[in-house]
C-alpha cells in the first residue's frame, strides 16, 4: 500500500521553486533516504510530506490524505517531524517536553519511560532541554516520535550531531520502527553508509528526483 | 478545544515559571516605568492629579507589549514549530490557551501595579480597589487582542512590528480602562466602561478563535 504518492508535486516559495516536479510512490513499512546538496529540495520534501507547506501544483497524497483539498490538520497527526534545529520546548525537562506530546494527541503518557529508555535518556528525564547536548536533543527528538507513534516518519538530517555510537543507535531504531509497522523518510547530504541499512535511495538536485535506487541492495 | 486551551496555558505557565522572564525582566520593568512616572508628576503634584490612570495604563500597555513577545517566542524557534505543528492541535485551542497564559500573567503584574500605582501616584487606595475588576477584564482584552496580534507579527523577524499593528487595537481598551479607573478614583460610575471592555474582550475572543488557525497557517 503506497503511503505517499506525488505526481508533479511543486512547491513554491516567493514564486522560487523549492520543488520543480516531483514524482513519487513510497510504500508502506519502508525506509526511504532522500540525498542530495543543499538546495536540493530534501527539506522542502519532507515538509510537503508532513503537512507543513502547501502543495502549489501538481497532485499529493500522504496516508491517504489530498494535500491539494484535504484537511492538512488531521494528515499532521500522523506523521511525526524532526527537523535539523531544535524541536522542543527548552525550558521544559525532557519529560515534559514528552509528557506535552503525548497528552496533544491523547496519547498515554504510560509509554514514555520506555521512550526514554530506548533512546538512552531515562537517566536525563528531569533535564531541562536546553542543557542536553545536540546529539541528546536529537534522541529527545526520536523519543517523542516513539510516544507519538506516527504512522509516517519524517527526519530532516537525523544523523547529524551524532556520533558513531548515536549513528548505529538510529540504525537499530530505524529498523525497528519499519519491522513495526511505521513507514520512514530520511533526508541526507550523503547516501547512508550504514552497515545495518539498505535503504531505498533518492538522489534529489534543483527540486527534482533525478536517480532512484531501490532498496534491498548494497 | 478546552482541553488543548489547558494543555497549551499549563505549558506556557510553566515556561514562564522556569524561565523567570516576567518576574526578574518585565515586572521590574513595569515598576520603574511607575516610578519614574511618579517623579516626573512630583511629590506635589502626584495625589492630586487626573494623570494616574493614564500612566498606569501607559504602563500596563509597555508591558502586554513584552509580555507578548515573550509568548510569540515560546513557539518562535522554526524547529519547535514545525514539531508542534504536527501535533495537530486545534488552533482556537491554542488561541484560547496562549490568551489564558497571558492574561493570567498580566494580572499578576496588574496587581503589582496597581499597588505601585497608590503608592508612587498616590491613587487612592479605595477608588484603585473599586477599578480592578475593570482593570482584570481590560488586561484579559488586552491578553487576548495581544495573542491576536502576536500570531499576525509571529512570522520571524515581524514581532518588532507588534507594537505598531496592534496599537489601533490596543487603543479602545486602553481608553475603556484608563475612564473606568478615573471614574473609581473619582466616585463616578464605571459600567459603561465595564460594557466597552467587556464587549471587546468577547469580540477579541471570537476573532481569535475563527482566525488564529489561519495566521498559524501564514507563518
Amino acid at each position: 500500500m503506497a503511503v505517499v504518492s506525488l505526481e508533479g508535486a511543486v512547491v513554491t516559495s516567493g514564486g522560487y521553486p523549492l520543488l520543480a516536479g516531483v514524482d513519487l510512490v513510497v510504500e508502506a513499512e519502508t525506509l526511504t533516504v532522500a540525498t542530495g546538496p543543499n538546495g536540493a529540495g530534501k527539506t522542502s520534501l519532507l515538509r510537503l510530506l508532513g503537512g507543513l507547506v502547501g502543495l502549489s501544483a501538481g497532485r499529493a497524497s500522504v496516508c491517504g490524505v489530498d494535500l491539494a483539498g484535504g484537511d492538512r490538520r488531521a494528515l499532521r497527526r500522523r506523521v511525526g517531524w524532526l527537523g535539523h534545529e531544535g524541536s522542543f520546548y527548552d525550558e521544559l525537562s525532557v519529560r515534559e517536553n514528552l509528557v506535552f506530546a503525548a497528552r496533544a494527541l491523547g496519547r498515554p503518557t504510560s509509554s514514555i519511560d520506555a521512550a526514554l529508555e530506548r533512546v538512552g535518556l531515562a537517566s536525563r528525564s528531569d533535564t531541562a532541554a536546553r542543557r542536553l547536548s545536540a546529539g541528546q536533543r536529537r534522541r529527545l527528538g526520536l523519543a517523542w516520535l516513539l510516544v507519538r507513534r506516527a504512522e509516517l516518519w519524517l527526519l530532516d538530517e537525523p544523523y547529524a550531531s551524532l556520533d558513531d555510537e548515536g549513528r548505529d543507535f538510529l540504525d537499530a531504531l530505524l529498523a525497528d520502527v519499519v519491522a513495526a509497522g511505521a513507514t520512514v523518510l530520511v533526508s541526507a547530504h550523503d547516501p547512508l553508509r550504514s552497515a545495518r541499512l539498505a535503504p531505498r535511495t533518492l538522489a534529489m538536485a534543483g527540486g527534482r528526483v533525478v536517480a532512484d535506487r531501490p532498496g534491498g541492495s548494497r | 478545544m478546552i482541553a488543548t486551551a489547558l494543555l497549551v496555558a499549563g505549558k506556557d505557565l510553566r515556561i514562564e515559571a522556569r524561565s523567570r522572564v516576567l518576574l526578574w525582566q518585565v515586572l521590574p520593568f513595569g515598576v520603574v516605568a511607575l516610578v519614574l512616572a511618579g517623579i516626573a508628576l512630583g511629590p506635589t503634584r502626584a495625589g492630586h492629579s487626573d494623570a494616574g490612570p493614564g500612566l498606569f495604563y501607559l504602563v500596563a500597555l509597555f508591558v502586554t507589549l513584552l509580555a507578548v513577545n515573550r509568548s510569540i517566542r515560546i513557539e518562535g524557534a522554526s524547529g519547535t514549530r514545525s514539531s508542534v505543528a504536527t501535533l495537530g492541535l486545534d488552533p482556537a485551542g491554542v488561541f484560547l490557551g496562549k490568551a489564558l497564559a497571558l492574561a493570567l500573567e498580566l494580572w499578576a503584574i496588574g496587581a503589582v501595579l496597581l499597588a505601585g500605582s497608590v503608592l508612587l501616584l498616590h491613587a487612592g487606595l479605595a477608588g484603585t480597589l473599586e477599578a480592578a475588576p475593570s482593570v482584570a477584564v481590560t488586561l484579559a482584552a488586552l491578553a487576548a487582542a495581544g495573542s491576536l496580534y502576536g500570531a499576525l507579527c509571529g512570522r520571524e523577524g515581524a514581532t518588532t512590528l507588534l507594537p505598531a499593528i496592534s496599537f489601533p487595537g490596543f487603543v479602545p481598551l486602553l481608553i475603556a480602562g484608563e475612564r473606568a479607573y478615573h471614574s473609581a478614583l473619582a466616585g463616578g460610575a464605571l459600567w459603561q466602561w465595564w460594557v466597552i471592555s467587556l464587549v471587546a474582550l468577547a469580540a477579541y475572543v471570537a476573532l481569535g478563535v475563527l482566525l488564529y488557525g489561519v495566521l498559524e497557517e501564514s507563518w
